[in-house]
């Protein structure tokens, strides 16, 4: 039995809606297919009628600068987003997100946008977007829309596309201004499977020694990738100094909902290992606002 | 927008091809375009043996699928090296890779060169971080990650600079041979950087079809049931074999025949790896699908899974003798009257996991029948006159009707010991009349083959107080899991090496082998001496610091000499280098560390990092070369002349990426004064190459290296006499040189030689049959084994305070062998042994859970990549065993045996904690910095 019937290899999005909404299920958007291709292959994810290939939709595989935003296409690859001079200049926690996931093979298939519509808790790249207030453009035929990224996932490997035909299209990352600097950090274990145990992104704008404005997502902390509002709230306005990094440490595992995965990690593992990990990030993103 | 047709350009050549759908391009390009240099190892995008270069990016061709490529441009390993004016002009990389041995089994090279390439493509002068960072992902269980790293940095400087790549593969060489121990490539590797190399999952037969086999998947149970009929049913099917269909023997084992070829109705399935049916089917899909329609109905059985409680008197019998397969005994002098000399008694109890080979290339067999009625399989297996013996005995036939045609092997390490599809392969080739294949995906690798076993080591050890060991006991339980496989040999071993390589005059040592519900467990690379290693050594570090001794100097003064009696009551009368690697790696661990000697063990912070800490750790051991315990250990080899005047030298040895075929080159060109293109080399065929024994216990240096060497001496003899006869020349004056042989002063080209013998109706080829030294078994007095192997490590590790990470900075790696025939290989060994002991230090933990793997995928069970190579430096120390081949003894196993004792004791000594089980858990460690316990 094939793990698929048809592949259909569409060049717009207005094709791939049509085709996605015609074809019976279960039908699959599939973009460099590292993930679904193993899900197929092991059956975790049974045979499908349809797998219809967003890669050949050229305006998706574009990364632009558009007035105040970077518009990343949901086909670009990691390792597109790593070379890329504009994202090099304004989203440092993107660029080493995307540069630890993998070897060079994966990175030059996996897309941004499978990254972020497999909706794990933890997957790097989607950490990273997190912090750094993205917003997801959704297509479906009644046209296309937007949402900010913190409303995309609906629980651990779900998304609000679950069950539709719709499919996501662009990633808007508003550009960097003076004075704003972002990091991305993971701890990864040395047996099992190489997710990390734990991941962080902070993005953060300076006042003078002032924290104007903050952004941390954690993962996993939560059944979807989560951001830390809280301890956000709590820094605003605050003096960027040991002492308001340890306030923040514990408001982060006072908000921070972590689990216990069997043979990678304990929850308390996690609360000992967040606290230094944030503390690395937020210091690394501070020193980029300079 | 859904193609018709696909079309794709591979290495210049443009194809035209319909899509089918679920192929991949690996599909593609090993089945429809018959470009099989292209290795498959995981399919689960963990590996990168199947990388390839799509539109000038790497991309891993497992996961792809086959349509994505059309319109697009693919390289592969195929299409890297050029013919140009009718010879193949390597690319550098190829020829770097050559050079410094960074082939070894090769599976993997394709990849590493692809991927490589790629690099090189962006970066034309990467750094070794940048090439770390590259090949991240693509694994190579040889482990020749510094070679290979090595040898991508003079590739890069080739093609930059329009040179050639430099002749030096930068190995330590031996001295005194003319060929023997000089650096050479390899005799296959031009084949294995080129896609050429062929493996058996490559070979294609008119009418083959593709078995399947139905596992059990309960770890225990009796079979109650089992309904052929759907999978009969299924288009494309032609044969289903029950236990009902056998028509021979009905268990095959290499010591024991207790492992059911299929398990029948009524018996009892003791693992989930037990095959109650096979299936033959036009494609592995379909019999794989077939496999799965047939329905079992089971009565299941309480799980034994612990070693221990298997010898409960309670517990069920898994096997008509019980549950355990053998009590070993080690009796030395006394022990309890030693432990009343002792003025320190240590006392610890030690646990290891199973570990799985992971050799890159999973199992396949091809079993193909002949015309005139016999059978031949095609398959990569450790003992090819073996399997002959089992797949013979399964068909019912007589021996000789079977033919195995050993295969390129994309490594072993012990995991290619035992039977795995050659039976099946042979009766479903047997009913049908034609070829079949069974390859094995990865999961049913990581499920069925024989694994290391997991053992409790109970360690007593007692000395005085200047350091004088006096007494020693130790009780080990080895999980031996479902089936015998070599368990009894193993902790035969195990046992045996408990009290480490140290001289104490009273031992006594107890090893229960037990059954279980578990996956069987057999030969491993260590075979039993890691683990009982891990838990000497460490004992020795506890009871130095007890006694307030430094732990090298309480090693060196206990180490075995010449003229120590061992455990088992074996008087070493030669080559005994434990002292000598003792002090070459304290005086390197001094020079490279520039600390002072009473500071070596101290942690250290690293600069401008204080939450990084180094330190380091040692440890020794031993391990015995050959098989021993009385057994014969022979091997044959064939030297014959060929009209063309070129040699070759046949075994049915098995090189699975060991380098023991280049062993047998120099050995025969040393004793014939050949240049190494002179001599072919062929193994593993048992119609064409003498039984040259199994490939394990670190034998075939020294075994069938002897045979090698013995066989080309008698026919340099052989020779020498005839043409003393037809030239009327003393012997004396007849001299083989490069060219050809010297008679008096006359010369003969070895063409002309070749014509004087078949004119003089003399052989052209001469046989040796080798038997190593006699030995004796345990319990009795005297040789237990014709030679040891010693060997050093001390470990540089960095333990991350914040998070308990743990990274292995660096390994002093000084192993006695004798002499070094092969120093390329020899440095493959090292480099793959250090690696391979990291992994089973800090990554390595095969986890059942009653009975079930839980590490049934490669993404589970993670081996070592290039991030977690360490710097390794090895120190070869030659200390001559009179009855080996110019002094040598093995290597193989010996290379890996101190690491993980060495990297936990370095995490001892930086952090306090003292490690009683592998692998390291970076939380546990963690723990006890913050808490202390």
């Amino acid at each position: 039995m094939s793990i698929w019937k048809e592949y259909y290899q569409p060049r717009s999005i207005e094709e791939a809606v049509a085709v996605l909404s015609s074809s019976p299920a279960p039908s699959n958007i599939i973009a460099g297919g590292t993930d679904l291709m193993l899900d197929l292959n092991q059956g975790n994810h049974p045979p499908v009628n349809a797998l219809i290939d967003i890669t050949e939709i050229e305006e998706l595989k574009t990364i632009d600068v558009v007035n105040s935003e970077i518009i990343i296409g949901a086909c670009v690859t990691h390792n597109q987003i790593v070379k890329d001079q504009n994202v090099q200049n304004n989203a440092d926690a993107l660029i080493e997100a995307c540069g630890l996931i993998g070897g060079p093979q994966v990175r030059n298939s996996a897309t941004i946008g499978g990254n972020v519509a497999h909706a794990l808790p933890a997957a790097d790249g989607t950490i990273g977007l997190l912090s750094l207030n993205t917003e997801v453009e959704i297509a479906s035929a009644t046209g296309k829309r937007r949402i900010p990224i913190t409303e995309f996932f609906v629980g651990p490997g779900r998304s609000i596309l679950e069950g539709k035909a719709e499919f996501v299209t662009r990633f808007f990352v508003p550009l960097k201004k003076a004075c704003q600097g972002s990091a991305f950090k993971r701890i990864m274990r040395a047996q099992g499977i190489a997710l990390p145990i734990l991941n962080n992104s902070v993005w953060i704008e300076r006042d003078g020694d002032l924290i104007k404005e903050v952004r941390i997502s954690i993962g996993p902390a939560g059944p979807t990738p989560f951001r830390a509002a809280n301890t956000e709230a709590l820094l605003r306005g605050e003096i960027f100094s040991d002492e308001t990094i340890a306030l923040a440490q514990q408001s982060i595992l006072g908000e921070a909902k972590f689990r216990t995965s069997p043979r990678r990690a304990t929850a308390e593992y996690r609360r000992q290992l967040v606290t230094e990990l944030f503390r690395n990030t937020i210091i690394q993103a501070w020193q980029r606002t300079f | 927008m859904n193609n018709q047709t696909l079309t794709i350009n591979v290495n210049g050549k443009t194809y035209q091809v319909p899509p089918i759908p679920g192929e991949t391009l690996s599909d593609l390009l090993r089945n429809r375009l018959k470009l099989t240099g292209t290795k498959i190892a995981c399919e689960e995008s963990e590996c990168g043996a199947c990388t390839v270069i799509m539109n000038g990016e790497s991309v891993l061709s497992c996961s792809t699928p086959a349509i994505k490529a059309n319109g697009k441009f693919i390289l592969t390993i195929e299409g890297l090296a050029k013919f140009e004016k009718g010879e193949l002009k390597l690319h550098p990389l190829q020829e770097a890779f050559i050079k410094n041995g960074a082939v070894q089994c090769g599976f993997c090279i394709p990849g590493q060169i692809m991927t490589a390439y790629a690099l090189l493509q962006h970066q034309p002068s990467p750094t070794s971080a940048e090439i770390q960072h590259a090949l991240k992902d693509t694994l190579c269980r040889c482990a020749g990650y510094p070679t290979i790293e090595r040898s991508i940095l003079e590739a890069a400087d080739a093609v930059r600079t329009g040179k050639p790549v430099d002749n030096d593969p930068h190995v330590p060489t031996s001295s005194g041979g003319k060929v023997v121990g000089t650096a050479q490539a390899r005799p296959d590797s031009v084949a294995k950087v080129t896609g050429a190399a062929i493996y058996t999952d490559d070979l294609e037969f008119e009418g083959m079809v593709y078995g399947a086999v139905r596992r059990a998947m309960v770890p225990h149970a009796f079979l109650k049931s089992i309904n052929c009929d759907k999978a009969r049913a299924l288009p494309g099917v032609h044969a289903v074999m029950t236990a009902e269909d056998l028509p021979g023997e009905k268990n095959h084992g290499l010591v024991i025949y207790d492992w059911p070829i299929l398990v029948g109705v009524g018996e009892r399935v003791r693992y989930v790896g037990d095959a109650l049916a096979i299936v033959a089917a036009d494609s592995t899909d379909i019999a794989r699908e077939a496999a799965a329609l047939i329905e079992v109905e089971f009565d299941l059985q309480p799980v034994i899974s612990d070693p221990v409680i298997s010898r409960h008197p309670e517990s069920t019998s898994l096997h008509a003798n019980g549950n355990l397969l053998k009590h070993i005994k080690v009796r030395k002098g006394d022990v309890a009257e030693g432990f009343t000399q002792a003025d320190v008694i240590m006392e610890e109890v030690f646990h290891t996991p199973s570990t799985d080979h992971l050799f890159m290339e999973p199992e396949c067999s091809v079993a193909v029948p002949t015309k005139e009625g016999r059978m031949e399989v095609y398959v990569g297996s450790q003992i090819p006159y073996q399997d002959r013996l089992q797949v013979a005995r399964a068909l019912g036939w007589p021996e000789e009707r079977v033919r195995i045609v050993g295969q390129l092997m994309g490594g072993g390490f012990g995991g290619k010991e035992d039977i795995a599809g050659q039976i099946h392969a042979a009766l479903l080739a047997q009913k049908l009349g034609r070829p079949v294949k069974i390859l094995w995906d990865r999961q049913e690798s990581l499920l069925v083959h024989p694994k290391r076993h997991a053992t409790q080591i109970t360690v007593r050890l007692g000395a005085k107080n200047d350091g004088t060991l006096v007494s020693a006991q130790t009780e080990l339980y080895g999980d031996t899991g479902a089936y015998a496989s070599l368990g009894e040999k193993v902790l035969t071993r195990a046992t045996t090496h408990s009290a480490g390589p140290y001289l104490i005059p009273n031992v006594h040592a107890d090893c229960y082998a037990m059954y279980t519900n578990n996956p069987p467990a057999g030969a491993f690379r260590g075979f039993g001496v890691l683990q009982s290693a891990f838990a000497i050594e460490s004992v020795m570090d506890m009871l130095a610091e007890k006694l307030g001794m430094d732990r090298i100097e309480l090693r060196r003064k206990n180490a075995l000499r010449v003229g120590s009696e061992t455990s088992t009551g074996q008087v070493l009368r030669d080559s005994v280098g434990l002292v000598e690697c003792i002090d070459k790696v304290k005086a390197e661990m001094v020079r490279v560390s520039g600390l002072e000697e009473k500071d070596l063990f101290k942690p250290r912070p690293v600069d401008g990092a204080k939450h990084l800490v180094r330190g380091w750790g040692f440890a020794s051991a031993f391990k015995n070369t050959g098989l021993g315990g009385g057994a014969d250990d022979c091997s044959g080899a064939h030297v014959e002349l060929y009209a063309d005047g070129k040699f070759e030298v046949r075994s049915a040895a098995a090189e699975l990426g060991q380098g023991l075929v280049t062993v047998m080159q120099l050995v025969v060109c040393e004793e014939l004064s050949q240049e190494p293109a002179n001599v072919k080399v062929l193994v593993m065929d048992t119609d064409l190459t003498p039984n040259g024994g199994p490939t394990t216990a670190s034998r075939q240096t020294y075994v069938t290296g002897n045979a090698s060497r013995l066989a080309a001496i008698a026919f340099r003899e052989h020779v020498t006499g005839a043409m003393a006869e037809k030239f009327d020349v003393s012997p004396d004056l007849i001299r083989f040189e490069g060219s050809g042989l010297q008679i008096g002063d006359q010369k003969l080209t070895f063409p002309q030689v070749y014509q004087e013998l078949v004119a003089m109706g003399q052989k052209t080829m001469v046989e040796y049959e080798y038997h190593a030294p006699e030995t004796k078994p345990l319990g009795v007095k005297g040789d237990m084994h014709v030679a040891f192997s010693f060997a050093s490590q001390a470990a540089e590790i960095e333990v991350n305070t914040n998070t308990g990470e743990v990274k292995v900075v660096q390994v002093i790696s000084a192993n006695d062998v004798g002499k070094a025939i092969n120093p390329v290989g020899l440095q493959g060994q090292v480099e793959g042994g250090v690696v391979m002991g990291v992994g089973h230090t800090l990554l390595e933990d095969f986890i059942t859970e009653n009975g079930v793997v839980i590490t049934d995928h490669m993404s589970r069970y993670r081996i070592p990549s290039i991030m977690h190579t360490p710097k390794i430096t090895s120190i070869v120390v030659e200390d001559p065993t009179s009855t080996g081949p110019y002094g040598a003894k093995g290597v193989g196993e010996i290379v890996l045996i101190p690491t993980p004792p060495a990297i936990t004791n370095a995490l001892y000594n930086i952090t306090g904690l003292r490690l009683h089980n592998l692998p390291v858990d970076q939380e546990v460690v963690l723990q006890h910095i913050k808490t202390g316990q």
